[in-house]
């Protein structure tokens, strides 16, 4: 009876297509909004907002960007981590070339960069599909990381072939570099994120993401309804890339804040994204937060969170743990939901529907 | 299953605020010593041994002498596998514990950790490795990179070339191939040995191997055996060395024109190529074996008493002697902390003076049993490297052996580059924490 329906009429075409249709709903992120934004920056500790809710968020929307592609069109790709990396490179040389324009801006344009490789990568998903696009997006992760350390001018031709992120302020304060505090960081990539969510969920709840669900679960019955295939799979690869390079950015400006920028954007990242996007839930924006959720925080909170808790785990032992006790948690769910945690999050609302009264 | 999502919500929750919540470790009687250490991952060969090093010359401090001045040295691991993602959480982490110093123990993570530890004011132990540039302590006050650099190295190499060749002048026409892990660890002397090979007029060829295919060298060795270079230099570390010394073998590329940085240097990196890898060479810092007072003090008080996780036959060896090493300056500059300030427990400001003003004399060398393990290192308020001197090691085939002299690095090269390379990443940087620290005399 938490989520009780009777009483909420909707009298108008938009209040029915909403996508938060129900009260509890819409207060469920309210509440959720105010943790992020009041919570969590004035009682986390310094290490729990840079080591866990930073990366958090910046997989939230890589997964946002990969789960748009794989998800909601179906058209697999392995290379989400060399998007990221365009990204966080065009973010790096635009700084350098423009180091007055504001960083927001800069980031938000280098995702520009990363959609446009992401369209020249994806043309030949209208030709192939499954295992061999997933082959060729391999070749753009190999291809992209291979340039990310040959060609020195994207790293500014620095001696140790990584990034340097600057010192860039946003209002006065340092929003990136050593000196931005990790609330300021924190706060950044929130608005971020929350921003790019609802413009991912328009387009999802819109006219292109019909036509990527379309295409998803029949291209030729999609073409024969009119759904123009090359726009269609070209504007997916465009939107995930975008997200993914957003996210790429942020990942190296806001979190990293420097180093071996070329070793970060490995096939492995792109394959923990993979992960977080088939456990979260295929075609489902909530599913990517929780497969970030999963992916990126139950490691820390192992590795930190035992120890603290009394269980004496030291170094390697702990690590070891980790890969097995996530190792075994990605199967158990694979087979117990194989539609990922939104899956059960659906599950457990339709229960809490009728809850205490199942029928 | 909405009771089993509850359940784990509720225990990932709990988990997360006991990770929020940790408490500084250190007492009031002991100082927290936060190191990365990778014994797991591609690189994890090379770091279990450093890692057993370190962490038994601490224990036998503790053990035999009660910590430094009674003081204890809380040590703790922080496991990374190599990855700079893990390395910045150990950062945050050894932070929140208050660490009196940082040991990133990669370039990368050393990189990541530069520009944070001045703003959080932690100095930095990168012990000859990270950015080349940090040995310039006007403009990175924070970080120290005693013995050496990689570029000290590089120049050491030349030298040793030179020295085998016959003099500098026959230099010329040479080829001097570099084998390097395409990363930032991997690329650092490239700038040096371009600066030199230009001057002495050698051919510079460059073999970068990438993370993923350091165990594969197959298409790498064929370019080398079709570029003909007269020496190798390796800056490798983990997989990739053991790999090299095998390629070399099979290449019949001449063993002893193989020359691994120190951090190719490892026993089980030579050892992998059998009986044929004698001759490899190695630069060092370090002395290996047991025969020095201190390494059997390890061995009686930690190894002997079943304290350590090390095999007694491995104390000794190249690389953990390396950890031995780099626990010894951590300690050695708690000591030099401890009577700057007149404390007794030490934070991390102290430390940053007692390692700027560290002079490692040979007779405090002998006094705390490691004559002849080390040479004499002296860090100073601009210099925060020391550039000390190398020699290079021999594998006999069965241990690591000293062949000639302590090498001392080119300075007259190594320095301007440094200090031009230290303005130019202070400017890159923006708005750079200018140096306030006062400087430290040398004790």
């Amino acid at each position: 009876m938490l989520y009780r329906e009777a009483g909420q009429y909707k009298s108008t075409y938009s209040a029915d297509m909403a996508v938060f249709p129900l009260r509890e709903d819409r207060i469920g992120i309210a509440v959720i909004l105010a943790t992020a934004l009041v919570a969590i920056p004035f009682f986390g500790s310094d290490f729990f907002i840079a080591s866990v809710m930073i990366p958090f968020l910046v997989f939230s929307l890589a997964a946002i960007g990969l789960n748009i592609l794989t998800g909601y069109t179906g058209l697999i790709s392995l290379g989400t981590a060399a998007f990221m990396g365009v990204g966080a490179y065009a973010c790096y040389k635009l700084t350098t070339f423009f180091p007055n324009v504001n960083i927001i801006v800069l980031i938000l344009l280098s995702g520009l960069f990363s959609a446009g490789i992401g369209v020249l990568f994806g043309l030949p998903s209208l030709r192939i599909k499954g295992f061999y696009l997933a082959v060729a997006t391999l070749a753009a992760q190999f291809f992209l990381q291979w340039a990310f350390v040959r060609v020195p001018w994207l790293f500014n031709y620095n001696a140790s072939g990584a990034i340097e992120v600057p010192q860039r302020t946003l209002f006065g304060l340092p929003v990136t570099g050593a000196a931005a505090t990790p609330e300021t960081r924190y706060f950044v990539c929130l608005g971020l994120v929350v921003v790019l969510t609802w413009f991912a969920s328009n387009l999802v709840h819109g006219k292109l993401g019909r036509s990527w669900m379309a295409v998803r679960d029949m291209d030729i019955a999609a073409e024969l309804m009119g759904i123009k295939l090359l726009n269609a799979k070209l504007m997916a690869f465009a939107v995930s890339s975008y997200f993914a390079g957003v996210a790429g950015a942020m990942m190296i400006f806001f979190w990293y804040g420097g180093g071996e920028a070329a070793d970060v954007f490995s096939i492995r990242l792109s394959f923990n994204i993979l992960f977080m996007v088939i456990i979260g839930g295929l075609g489902s924006l909530i599913g990517s937060f929780f497969g970030a959720a999963f992916l990126s925080i139950l490691p820390t909170a192992l590795k930190f969170g035992l120890p603290a808790l009394g269980i004496p785990l030291a170094g390697a032992a702990a690590e070891h743990v980790t890969f097995m006790l996530v190792g075994a948690l990605i199967i158990i769910f694979l087979i117990v939901e194989p539609h990922g945690l939104a899956r059960l999050w659906q599950i457990g609302k339709q229960k809490l529907r009728t809850w205490p009264f199942p029928y | 299953m909405k009771t089993s999502i509850l359940m784990k919500g509720a225990a990932l929750g709990a988990l997360l605020t006991a990770a929020g919540v940790i408490a500084p470790a250190a007492a009031q009687d002991s100082v927290y010593f936060a190191n990365n250490a990778y014994r797991t991952g591609p690189f994890s060969g090379s770091g279990i041994p450093i890692g057993d090093g370190m962490r038994d010359y601490i224990t036998m401090i503790n053990e035999r002498d009660g910590g430094v001045n009674g003081v204890k040295v809380v040590y703790e691991e922080c496991e990374t596998g190599y990855d700079t993602k893990k390395s910045i959480e150990c950062y945050e982490q050894a932070k929140a514990k208050n660490t009196i110093v940082y040991s990133p123990w990669s370039t990368g993570a050393t990189l990541a950790a530069i520009p944070r530890a001045h703003v959080d004011k932690i100095p930095i132990l990168s012990m000859a490795y990270g950015l080349s540039a940090s040995a310039d302590g006007t403009n990175f006050p924070w970080v120290f990179i005693p013995p050496f650099t990689y570029w000290d190295g590089a120049s050491i190499m030349v030298k040793h070339m030179a020295a085998e060749l016959g003099g500098m002048d026959k230099l010329k026409g040479k080829k001097l191939g570099l084998i390097h892990l395409d990363a930032p660890f991997g690329k650092e002397p490239i700038s040096v040995l371009e600066n030199l090979a230009k001057k002495y007029g050698f051919e510079l060829k460059l073999y970068p191997v990438a993370a993923a295919d350091m165990q594969n060298q197959g298409s790498l060795w064929l370019s080398i055996r079709r570029d003909r270079p007269d020496y190798l230099y390796n800056q490798g570390w983990g997989a990739m060395n053991p790999t090299a010394v095998k390629e070399a073998i099979k290449n019949n590329f001449p063993i002893n024109k193989l020359v691994g940085v120190w951090w190719a240097g490892g026993d089980d990196d030579a050892r992998a190529g059998g009986e044929q890898a004698k001759g490899y060479r190695s630069l060092n810092l370090n002395a290996a074996g047991q025969n020095f007072p201190a390494i059997q003090d390890i061995l009686k008080y930690v190894v002997e008493k079943g304290k350590s996780t090390t095999p007694k036959d491995k104390v000794g060896e190249n690389l953990y002697n390396r950890g031995v090493y780099n626990s010894m300056l951590v300690v050695e500059a708690i000591r030099n902390a401890q009577k700057l300030t007149g404390k007794k427990v030490v934070n991390a400001e102290d430390m940053r003076r007692g390692l700027e003003s560290l002079n490692i004399t040979p007779a405090r060398l002998k006094e705390i049993g490691m004559e002849g393990f080390a040479t004499p290192t002296t860090i100073t308020c601009t210099d925060h490297s020391g550039h000390s001197k190398a020699y290079v090691a021999e594998w006999d085939g069965t241990k690591w052996t000293q062949k000639g002299d302590w090498l001392e690095p080119m300075k007259d090269e190594v320095r301007p580059l440094i200090e031009s390379n230290a303005k130019d990443y202070v400017e890159k940087a923006g708005n750079w924490p200018k140096r306030v620290e006062s400087c430290e005399k040398s004790s």
